[in-house]
């Protein structure tokens, strides 16, 4: 019996040792930013498109990028996915280093990154289900287990209704959203967003944005969001998603009961970083080219 | 860049390309899928272009020799020239070029479209490779399928050839078909599916690179579509004349 207890109160001790373990394995992951980039360097000729660039976004946070056409926010997104390599400089996902990666080697490192274009990018010859349903034909998941996560997938996008229809039947904004059910499926960490907003009406410009703040703040989702839209850096930064008592989401204002750290915005011109920190202190900025753009004249 | 490093630079991609999907053919995951629904869009949607191409080929062939072969007495080998013509040469090369107007020009607008719509891009970032989803079943089953094509251009030519001999120049059927049989060898088999194989990669390269490279919205899928089928067809027709030669040497044909 006491032994039994001894090694009772071992297991015990054992246990507590391997949740501590567990947990500085888990902060010491945490610590690992999900994306980096140092010193990185592209030129298409003489035209230099990023300029020595280093920044990085850690596990859980959204980085919004905002800067103007042409100002090198895309070619981060497809620096990140491999699509296009840098000159020089390295480009760090989940701590590893893909820089010289191959198109093979990629294909693993993509598994981890979910893809938001600005189109919706869906596939024209597949219907929702299919296009939703990708990834996970590619990897040979049976169909009985993919149909409850695109449902799931489509259910998180409100568009369930619209699981059999082909992409030619639905709006710009549903077109955005699937695309946003297709780059979740498979649940990524790491969720990249390129003006998932673009040319789209408020309210549907909204609803992406809660998307993207959902991901962020209840499936611990770090993403990098591009943009050249302040009504985007206004709802991502100044509002959080929390499940209320009825186990509805909710959207809170920052303030109300806890501030938002895990929100940094990012300015882009000519292929530099001319500004990186919060909102608040971007709002403060007295860069002139920065005024003009928060202010839209 | 000038026109020569251009065009090298263009052979070098599409051979990698070519080459790549072949490559890619032997490793998992096999889309076996969608090499039978290219096979039936390149193969069973060609079948009436060839027939007809195939038929009056043959036809004018017949219209066109008769009178000369009649002229020296030889009219009775008007079969052994339509034949000869048919499975060496104007097969194989008809029906590539009709392939690469109907078929080259789809695969590049289709591989274009997707390129200024980002789905290649989206492709890749759902890690998925487009060279094995999306080249390597189109040339795969250009290679099943326009050597199919080819003999069967052949056939139909021969036999527009012969109801063009019997019924326009009273030919007697058994003259006409004996001097067929004359006048196919092996060798000319042998080269009438090696030169289709060759040209299914041609086509199949050219159109996916075409496809593939295209920039500039709409209208670059206009302008790749129209580079592909330009260029396949002028470089089928380039690569049967060293192919004509090399099959000779090889061969041993006269």
């Amino acid at each position: 019996m006491s032994s039994t207890s001894i090694h009772t109160t071992d297991d015990r001790i054992s246990d507590d040792a391997a949740e501590s373990t567990f947990r500085e394995v888990d902060d010491l992951e945490r610590a690992i930013p999900a994306i980096e980039f140092r010193n990185v360097v592209l030129a298409f000729d003489d035209r230099v498109i990023l300029n020595s660039l280093s920044f990085k976004v850690m596990k859980g946070e959204t980085k919004i990028i905002l800067g103007g056409s042409g100002g090198g926010k895309s070619t981060i997104i497809k620096l990140v996915l491999g699509l296009l390599k840098p000159d020089s400089g390295q480009i760090l996902v989940d701590g590893e280093d893909v820089t010289e990666y191959s198109e093979y080697q990629m294909m693993s490192v993509r598994k981890k990154i979910g893809m938001v274009f600005q189109e919706g990018a869906l596939f024209d010859s597949l219907s929702v289900y299919d296009n939703v349903a990708y990834r996970l034909h590619e990897q040979g998941v049976p169909e009985e287990e993919v149909e409850p996560e695109v449902r799931r997938m489509l259910r998180f996008v409100n568009l369930e209704d619209a699981i059999d229809k082909m992409p030619i039947e639905l709006s710009g904004g549903m077109r955005r959203r699937v695309g946003i059910a297709r780059a979740l499926i498979g649940d990524p960490k790491i969720v990249l967003f390129d003006e998932p907003t673009a040319g789209l009406d408020p309210p549907t410009a909204r609803t992406i944005c809660e998307l993207a703040m959902k991901l962020r703040d209840l499936e611990d989702v770090s993403s990098i969001f591009v943009t050249h839209e302040m009504n985007n850096l206004e709802y991502i930064c100044s509002e959080y998603a929390v499940v209320d008592d009825e186990g509805k989401v909710v959207f809170e204002r920052e303030g109300e009961r806890l501030c938002l750290i895990n929100s940094k915005v990012m300015m882009m011109r000519q292929g530099n970083i001319i500004f990186s920190g919060t909102d608040e202190s971007l709002r403060r900025a007295s860069d002139p080219y920065i005024q003009k753009f928060l202010r839209g004249h | 860049m000038n026109f020569a490093t251009r065009a090298l630079l263009e052979l070098q991609e599409s051979t990698l390309l070519a080459a790549r999907s072949l490559g890619g053919l032997f490793r998992k995951p096999r889309y076996l899928p969608e090499t039978i629904a290219q096979m039936d869009a390149i193969g069973v949607g060609s079948l009436t272009i060839i027939i007809l191409t195939g038929f009056f080929t043959g036809g004018v062939l017949t219209v066109q020799t008769f009178p000369t072969l009649k002229t020296y007495g030889a009219q009775s080998q008007t079969g052994y020239l339509v034949a000869v013509s048919l499975v060496r040469e104007l097969g194989p090369v008809l029906c590539a070029l009709m392939v690469t107007g109907r078929v080259g020009s789809a695969i590049s607008a289709e591989l274009g479209s997707m390129v200024v719509s980002q789905q290649i891009d989206a492709m890749r970032a759902l890690g998925t490779d487009p060279v094995r989803k999306l080249v390597a079943p189109r040339i795969l089953a250009l290679l099943i399928s326009l050597p199919l094509l080819t003999v069967l251009a052949d056939v139909l030519g021969i036999f527009g050839g012969w109801v063009t001999a019997v019924a326009l120049y009273s030919v007697p059927s058994t003259i006409f078909v004996n001097s067929v049989r004359d006048a196919i060898t092996t060798d000319d088999l042998i080269g009438g599916v090696v030169k289709p194989l060759v040209f299914s990669l041609i086509i199949g390269a050219i159109a996916c690179r075409q496809g593939l490279n295209t920039e500039g919205g709409t209208v670059g899928v206009g302008r790749s579509t129209t580079r592909a089928v330009v260029t396949a067809s002028i470089v089928v027709i380039i690569a049967d004349y060293f192919l004509a030669k090399a099959l000779q040497v090889i061969l041993g044909t006269p």
